[in-house]
């Protein structure tokens, strides 16, 4: 039996990956519940929001906020790049076939990585932890850094402000009007194809937040975009595609499947998660808390 | 009039390759052939039956894996290991299918995904079989002993090298089993494939299994993906865990679509422009992924038929114009 401090650690550590994954999966799941579109580039605009927290930090410098600056222009200027691509191309292929949609998507990935690729290079980058959260503390003996207990506190905080926005405010309410009933929403007099964009700017925000913030924990290399949109799909899938909660419970699952996975059989995590994801697919397709589609 | 044997002329072109060209048009022809083959065992299932798999990369895999540890670890011949990588991506195919075709479009796509993946962890991780993320590099060429022997006697065999000999062989293989899905599209079965990608419902209605079809349909494309996957391994001359992650899917997927689902031909058109625009672009610059992108949203916007279907307007535009003249 493994030290239970470890074993504090470890599940910590599950934790803070599973705050990340929320982020970026919530935006990929908001996406998918309104527009119907699974969206590969999300993993992309994450990327891309790590790269521009980057470039923004070599400009201002770390001190003061300015890591908090940087944060917040990297998933503003991710936001607004969601909201070209939506606007320009997207808007397009809505009444296309499935397989169109997903595979401009795909381009997408291909495009902006290796747009990414031309602007920054392939050489990893990255970030310092921001001053003031540079520290670390110790709790059941294990040791934590502060900027991770800021993360496990900042997920929570967004999930808990996402919520409210989706359930308490006008904007919220026509999403998810938005969501089960497309044309009816426009015939009562809402502009769904700006609601639509609002939608997509809205969860590519969240992706390039996610991206921004981290930057402190991990390097920030070429190929993490398509890493990443696999892990935030496990995530949905498991949750359910389209179920706020569901993706943060599965967010919550799949750290800590990785983090225990790693702890007793390191050699077959990965594939636990998969077969988690497959499993929950043969047996509620819609995922733990979603809904089954008409 | 008598139609021109197009296929039977393709086949002999393919055979001059190596006596004309050089190593490296042999080399490119031999990539263009499998990649056809594996594009068109996605196509029954995407074009002809209606189900996007965004996991085919894994029977692929398992067959280039299946043939590389046959010839590699076990020594066992090119003629068990070519055919069991076909048998065994099809029994992947069966366990994973029976789940996958219970599940319908969205669903579908990330469950295939979901299969594929695991299979590409199970390669990346287990050492001992699959060489992990090192692979399985050096897989033996099929003995071609045989051949050296035969040319004594037969005329136009003798003198070339190994990698030719492959390449031969690798025509034959790929023209059969062409051939093969040729004839299961055009057969009775292949037509109900395609009535229940139109309308599944109405498929349901008269009486059809959908669901027993659609398995047969996956199984079938897994079969073929495998040994396209077996050829892959040898040509490559080694097996990674790469054939089965999902990117390669996509690229297969991208591969079809370029060509044209809606044809036969479609996919093989795709893996030859494919094949030779990133042999030439590859040569300008490192950004082989952006062009493929730039064309892929071309494609999607511009020409959502492909290649051949765009061909195929084309050609109907013509007559519809000479029958008016």
């Amino acid at each position: 039996m493994p030290d239970p401090s470890f074993v504090f650690a470890q599940s910590l550590s599950g934790l803070t990956a599973a705050m990340f994954l929320f982020l970026i999966a919530s935006g990929l799941s908001l996406i998918f519940g309104v527009l119907r579109v699974l969206n590969f580039a999300h993993g992309t605009f994450y990327m891309l929001g790590a790269y521009c927290a980057y470039q923004i930090v070599q400009w201002l410098g770390q001190e003061g906020g300015m890591f908090w600056v940087a944060a917040l222009g990297a998933a503003c200027a991710i936001a607004l790049l969601g909201g070209i691509v939506e606007r320009f191309l997207f808007r397009f292929l809505y009444g296309k076939e499935e397989l169109y949609q997903l595979l401009f998507t795909y381009s997408l990935v291909l495009i902006l990585g290796d747009v990414a690729k031309i602007i920054w290079g392939t050489q990893q980058k990255s970030v310092g932890r921001p001053p003031g959260l540079t520290g670390s503390f110790s709790l059941f003996g294990a040791t934590i850094p502060h900027y991770n207990l800021f993360i496990l506190l900042l997920g929570p905080a967004i999930a808990l402000g996402f919520w409210f926005v989706l359930q308490r405010t006008r904007m919220g309410r026509f999403i998810r009007a938005a969501a089960l009933d497309r044309e009816t929403l426009g015939a009562l007099g809402v502009n769904v194809s700006a609601l639509y964009t609002g939608v997509f700017v809205l969860a590519s925000f969240l992706g390039g937040l996610g991206g921004a913030l981290i930057t402190p924990m991990r390097a920030v290399v070429p190929g993490m975009d398509t890493d990443v949109i696999v892990d935030a799909f496990v995530v949905v899938v498991i949750g359910g595609l389209g179920s706020f909660w569901g993706t943060f419970l599965g967010a919550l699952i799949y750290g800590q499947v990785l983090s225990f996975g790693i702890l007793f059989f390191p050699r077959f995590s990965i594939f636990a998660i998969f077969a988690l994801m497959a499993t929950v697919l043969v047996i509620r397709p819609w995922g733990l808390l979603g809904k089954p589609l008409k | 009039m008598r139609r021109i044997p197009w296929g039977l002329l393709i086949l002999v072109a393919a055979f001059c390759v190596p006596a004309l060209g050089s190593r490296f048009y042999t080399f490119l022809a031999n990539d263009v052939v499998i990649w056809a083959l594996f594009a068109t065992s996605l196509n029954l299932l995407v074009g002809y039956t209606g189900l996007v798999s965004f996991g085919h990369a894994a029977y692929f895999g398992i067959g280039a894996y299946t043939t590389g540890i046959l010839m590699k670890k076990l020594g066992l011949s090119f003629l068990v290991a070519f055919p069991a990588a076909g048998l065994v991506a099809g029994l992947f195919a069966v366990f994973f299918g029976f789940f996958c075709v219970r599940l319908t479009r969205i669903y579908f796509a990330m469950l295939t995904l979901a299969f594929a993946q695991i299979v590409w962890a199970i390669c990346f991780k287990w050492n001992e079989v699959t060489g992990g993320e090192q692979g399985m590099p050096e897989i033996p060429y099929p003995s071609f002993d045989w051949v050296e022997k035969a040319s004594g006697w037969l005329p136009f065999l003798g003198g070339y090298r190994t990698s030719d000999y492959f390449y031969f062989l690798c025509i034959i293989l790929v023209a059969v089993a062409l051939w093969v899905l040729r004839r299961i599209v055009g057969s009775p079965f292949g037509r109900m494939l395609t009535t229940i990608r139109e309308n599944p419902e109405r498929a349901e209605f008269i009486g059809v299994n959908v669901r027993r079809y659609e398995l047969a349909a996956f199984v079938l494309a897994g079969a073929f993906a495998g040994l396209a996957g077996g050829l892959f391994g040898i040509f490559n001359r080694g097996v990674f865990p790469d054939f089965a992650y999902w990117t390669k899917s996509s690229e297969v997927l991208i591969m079809t679509l370029l060509g044209g689902m809606g044809t036969f031909v479609g996919p093989s058109v795709g893996a030859v422009v494919l094949i030779l625009l990133n042999q030439q672009i590859v040569s300008y610059t490192q950004y082989w992924p952006l062009v493929l992108g730039s064309i892929l949203v071309l494609l999607l916007f511009v020409f959502p038929g492909g290649l051949a279907g765009a061909v195929q307007d084309l050609w109907r535009w013509t007559q519809r114009r000479r029958a008016r003249a």
